[in-house]
């Protein structure tokens, strides 16, 4: 594995051998001194054209576990500011002897420009509407962690489907590891084509919530929003949020997760947040622990099929 | 399987074919017996001593010398016996493909006690330099000794076992190949 662009890029035995890995890392991070030495002397650099909390975070407390060097870089106090064009600064980070790059930007294909301009190792955290394989990664780690399994599990998606390039990653990962996806959205906030997409669409969000095994919230992303999609955010949460109300149909085990920023009171009640089925901490320490081993695979163990 | 000659049996690389059997099942039990009278001695007992087998060789002679331990201190006493993996501290890492084979289970904090690396093969010393290094992360050990059923010479490192089941005089290109069923030196073949 050379880059980290799309869940299209991974074979099933490609995540399988990410989760097996996780779990050594995920022990590692519970030691008295989570730090390993095995990515010493490598640098990398997280590229965030875009704002992002816990995805860059959790890529440098990931890198820094593996002892490898971080350089960060963001919009507001680079040259990019001063105009400098992406290609450019891609050209600059490589120059100083970068060993990966993980570059987020709010235009689909990016990662895959840079991964195309230098050849250095390139992660994908996030590109426009396009992907975001990581997340994809560490919600399937969640999944199997808690039950057991992703196969015959069957997760609603629920919400801005659209402008969600959670969604796109996340549907073709559960896909890809045989799990059964209900996408329920207003249909203005559905893909287009969706009807192409392996999943099935409904409209009924309350009588598809009794007999799924998770329900996958999704933020409102009015950031990405050009036009009046929705009401008014009081109505979405009315029709299409997870009350308490709806929770309660939930059945026993059925997990509540959420690639996080939570819109609290909007796509999920504050209530439904604190219950003990509700995974978004969960989900955010695995993050870690799939960043590392995503890590380690792309700088530390290349070439290890072979 | 030293990590070395891991690598040249598959799935790395070629077969493993065995020419002579230098000890035998019972000659292996023999040597687990003393090794773990070994340690008990230099230690004045058990008391916090911990047994650490390197995966994934070594955790079988681990499991063995710890049960002999038990069964002479007597039953009531709980001799902690974990598994270390070492890939993520190897010094060979970006030279070749390297995964961690099995989890790494250290079941106590290791501050203060005497700490027993097991492995099966002792070649080049440099796995139980990793192991060292991996040690320091779970805490500060009062000691550390090591216990290899075979010790074939090679040393990279200065590095010197403790507890020794057989001298194994060896060429570079030989193999040795040890379990509980018995010790074989041979040649991979490709």
């Amino acid at each position: 594995m050379r880059h980290l662009l799309s869940v299209d890029d991974l074979s099933v035995q490609d995540m399988e051998r990410v989760f097996s890995l996780s779990d050594h890392f995920t022990e590692v991070s519970q030691r008295p001194i989570p730090k390993v030495p095995a990515l010493r002397g490598k640098t990398v650099a997280m590229m965030f054209f875009e704002d992002s909390t816990r995805t860059r975070l959790s890529f440098e407390a990931a890198a820094r576990r593996l002892s490898a060097d971080v350089m960060c870089f963001s919009v507001s106090t680079s040259a990019v500011s001063k105009g400098e064009s992406l290609r450019d600064t891609v050209a600059t980070l490589s120059a100083m002897g970068t060993h990966a790059m993980v570059v987020r930007h709010r235009s689909a294909g990016v990662p895959q420009q840079v991964a195309a301009w230098s050849d250095v190792s390139v992660v994908n955290a996030g590109d426009g509407w396009h992907e975001h394989p990581t997340q994809a990664l560490l919600d399937c780690y969640t999944i199997r962690d808690r039950l057991g399994t992703v196969a015959d599990r069957h997760i609603v998606i629920l919400g801005d489907v659209k402008h969600s390039r959670v969604a796109r990653s996340c549907v073709k990962a559960f896909v890809a590891l045989d799990a059964k996806v209900t996408l329920v959205a207003p249909a203005t906030l559905l893909p287009p084509a969706v009807e192409t997409w392996p999943v099935d669409v409904s409209f009924e969000l309350d009588s598809v919530l009794s007999d799924c095994d998770v329900v996958y919230g999704l933020r409102v992303q009015t950031e990405r929003q050009t036009q009046a999609l929705l009401p008014s955010l009081r109505e979405y949460t009315a029709q299409w949020g997870l009350t308490v109300q709806r929770a309660n149909c939930l059945g026993v085990g059925a997990l509540v997760m959420h690639p996080g920023p939570v819109n609290r009171g909007v796509e999920i009640a504050p209530e439904v947040l604190d219950r003990p089925n509700t995974v978004l901490n969960e989900q955010v320490r695995h993050g870690v622990s799939i960043r590392m081993a995503v890590l380690y695979l792309l700088l530390g163990a290349e070439g290890a099929e072979s | 399987m030293a990590e070395r000659e891991r690598r040249r049996t598959p799935p790395y690389g070629g077969v493993f074919v065995a020419r002579t059997r230098v000890m035998q099942e019972e000659d292996i039990k023999r040597a687990t017996w003393r090794m773990a009278h070994e340690i008990m001695e230099r230690n004045h007992g058990s008391d916090q001593v911990v047994i650490v087998g390197l995966q994934t060789g070594g955790v079988w002679l681990a499991e063995d010398i710890a049960a002999v331990m038990v069964e002479i201190a007597g039953s009531g006493c709980s001799l902690p016996c974990g598994t270390l993996d070492v890939a993520f501290y190897r010094d060979d890492i970006s030279l070749r493909p390297l995964l961690p084979e099995a989890p790494t289970h250290i079941p106590v904090n290791l501050d203060g006690q005497v700490v027993v690396i097991v492995d099966d093969v002792l070649y080049t010393g440099r796995t139980i330099r990793a192991a060292l290094d991996a040690l320091n992360s779970y805490g500060r050990p009062r000691a550390v000794q090591l216990a290899v059923m075979v010790d074939r010479g090679h040393r990279e490192l200065p590095i010197r076992p403790d507890f020794v089941g057989k001298n194994l005089p060896t060429r570079q290109d030989e193999m040795v190949n040890a379990t509980r069923q018995g010790v074989d030196i041979g040649e991979v073949c490709k």
